[in-house]
């Protein structure tokens, strides 16, 4: 790779179930105030931003159109991405690697708790000739792969309960989330059924907030930041669609992402060579399923690891350190965004009380939730 | 274009719009229940509450020195937090507008007929920085004679009737 592209500046409003008093545009315009001054940056001197929404979610069609008043943006090159904030951040990447300028911005935004009907906008996205009309409910679709990732893999209900216990427990030592709670095994799954072996527990609750992160080329890193964070690969795949065809079991838009994020960083042995993660766990299981798919365990092998607390912040490959979606909140389009985020917090000492000692490498995961196969990876050092 | 019509009159089968509501085609309907509940912020909010006050307010930007309307809480040019709420007024100029022969759903309005055309337009507000304003409607005024900078006020709607929206504005009339 020609040039190296850094991480100079984040910026988040922190997440919580509901923001009564803002509007999305204060939401953001909060969170790229924090990046830029980090950064050390000014809107004119970023070469182009780049934005992620989702129509439906936001409740505009051609919602894009909303973004550039705050983020600075206002007569400059802003486009925005339909999927997951680390498409964006891939995107602002290729920006700067193609001149368009040396410091490009990643926007995403969560207004979750807007979505009044927010289960039927998750249905309008399934099929509607083969689906729809059989009216399921949303959460069948991560039933019906959590019950084949459990057969297949031997993984227990039990390790997925540890999942939920883990990172609700991190996120209360995290400013920032919003579902912090300490909880035993038993309750998650003594929790209502959703779809079994789905329980309510199983499921990360939404939160509101947005995420801005910085980019720039290795000369204007160098020159504007003390800390900045590399990026070393960044890698996206989607599966097909179908769910009649698709690979229940493993994620494999999640392999396939990392791979191409190893291939680009140099990675062999992703457990040895990085020291921890941020993987999306909109479900409990999604998070052992993730670590699996991407070869930090083998298959079946996340499970046990989680039960002996191997991925707790004081175990050998920690996981979810922020609390995860479980503890932070489902943050739909933005979920890429904070484990960004995270990551780049404890790559420079700044994760206050679950931060890790000695780590250089880290890797944040994201999917684009119910009912899609599109995974994102980015690996960042410091 | 013969080659075309051949190839139609080949391979595709008619259909008219009978046929599919009658049902005799396949088809599958689905009609979305999508709700939502936007939350204002301090801007937006405080700008419906002066609507149902009677008022329209403004917010400053202490950088550009431009009154803004509708309010924000940054200049989105500047960049920086907006400064003190200002009342403007509730007169106006005409900026731009149209004389619609449709409505909001394309239907065609029966102008022949009788139906009073759709009088949209862009009005400059007396006392927020020029090219800022509000959109809506034009009323007591011959569609024909509205101009270019034409003066209006607001016609509000009584306080009892009125909700914290914009169409607490019933809509704006010509004046000397
Ligand atoms: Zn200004």
């Amino acid at each position: 790779m020609s040039k190296r592209v850094a991480i100079i500046g984040i910026g988040t409003t922190g997440f919580r179930a509901t923001t009564p008093d803002v509007s999305y545009r204060e939401l953001t315009y909060e969170a790229a105030m924090k990046a830029y001054l980090d950064a050390g940056v000014e809107p004119k001197d970023i070469g182009s931003f780049v934005a992620t929404s989702e129509d439906f979610l936001e409740g505009y069609s051609i919602s894009d159109e909303y973004s550039p008043d705050q983020l600075g943006a206002v007569l400059r090159p802003i486009y925005t991405v339909p999927g997951d904030f680390i498409h964006s951040l891939a995107s602002a990447y290729m920006m700067i690697l193609s001149g368009v300028g040396p410091i490009s911005v990643a926007q995403g935004l969560s207004k979750a708790s807007n979505m009044l009907t927010l289960s039927e906008m998750v249905t309008f996205g399934m099929d509607p000739i083969y689906n729809r009309p059989l009216k399921e409910s949303p959460h069948a679709v991560a039933g019906l792969e959590m019950a084949r990732f459990l057969y297949e893999t031997g993984t227990t209900r039990e390790q997925c309960a540890k999942v939920v216990v883990k990172n609700r427990k991190n996120a209360l030592n995290n400013p920032y989330a919003g579902h912090g709670v300490l909880v035993n095994p038993d309750y998650v799954l003594n929790s209502e059924v959703i779809s079994y072996p789905l329980t309510q527990m199983d499921i990360s609750p939404h939160s509101d907030g947005a995420v801005v992160v910085v980019l720039a080329e290795e000369e204007a890193a160098k020159a504007l930041c003390d800390k900045p964070i590399w990026i070393r690969g960044i890698g996206w795949c989607s599966d097909t669609p179908g769910l009649e065809t698709r690979n229940w079991a493993e994620a494999i838009y999640a392999q396939m992402a990392a791979e191409m994020a190893y291939k680009m960083a140099g990675i062999r042995y992703p457990r040895k060579e990085i020291d921890f993660a941020e993987i999306n766990d909109e479900f409990s299981y999604k998070e052992l399923q993730h670590l699996e798919a991407m070869r930090v365990c083998k298959k079946g092998e996340a499970g046990p690891l989680t039960e002996i607390g191997g991925t707790e912040i004081t175990g050998e490959f920690p996981v979810n350190t922020s609390g995860g979606c479980l503890g932070v909140g489902n943050l739909y389009e933005l979920n890429g965004g904070h484990k960004v985020f995270e990551v780049v917090q404890q790559l420079r000492g700044e994760a206050g009380k679950n931060q890790l000692k000695n780590v250089t490498t880290g890797l944040a995961q994201s999917w684009r939730g119910i009912p899609t196969t599109t995974g994102t990876v980015v690996i960042l050092s410091n | 274009m013969e080659i075309t019509k051949k190839m139609v009159e080949k391979t595709a089968t008619k259909l008219t719009a009978e046929e599919i509501l009658e049902g005799k085609v396949l088809s599958v309907k689905w009609e979305p229940k999508l709700k939502y509940a936007w939350d204002n912020g301090p801007a937006i909010g405080r700008y419906l509450a002066e609507l149902k006050n009677g008022k329209i307010i403004a917010k400053k930007c202490d950088k550009c020195h431009r009154i803004m309307i509708p309010p924000r809480m940054f200049c989105e040019l500047c960049w920086v937090p907006s400064g003190e709420w200002v009342y403007v007024k509730d007169t106006g100029i005409v900026n731009t507008w149209i004389i619609g022969h449709v409505d909001w759903k394309a239907k065609r309005l029966d102008i022949k007929g009788g139906v009073r055309p759709i009088t949209l337009s862009i009005i400059e507000i007396d006392g927020a920085s020029k090219g800022m304003g509000i959109l809506h409607h034009l009323g007591e005024v011959d569609p024909w004679k509205i101009h270019r900078g034409m003066k209006v006020k607001a016609v509000w709607k009584p306080p009892e009737e009125r909700t914290g929206s914009i169409t607490d504005i019933k809509y704006f009339k010509p004046v000397k």
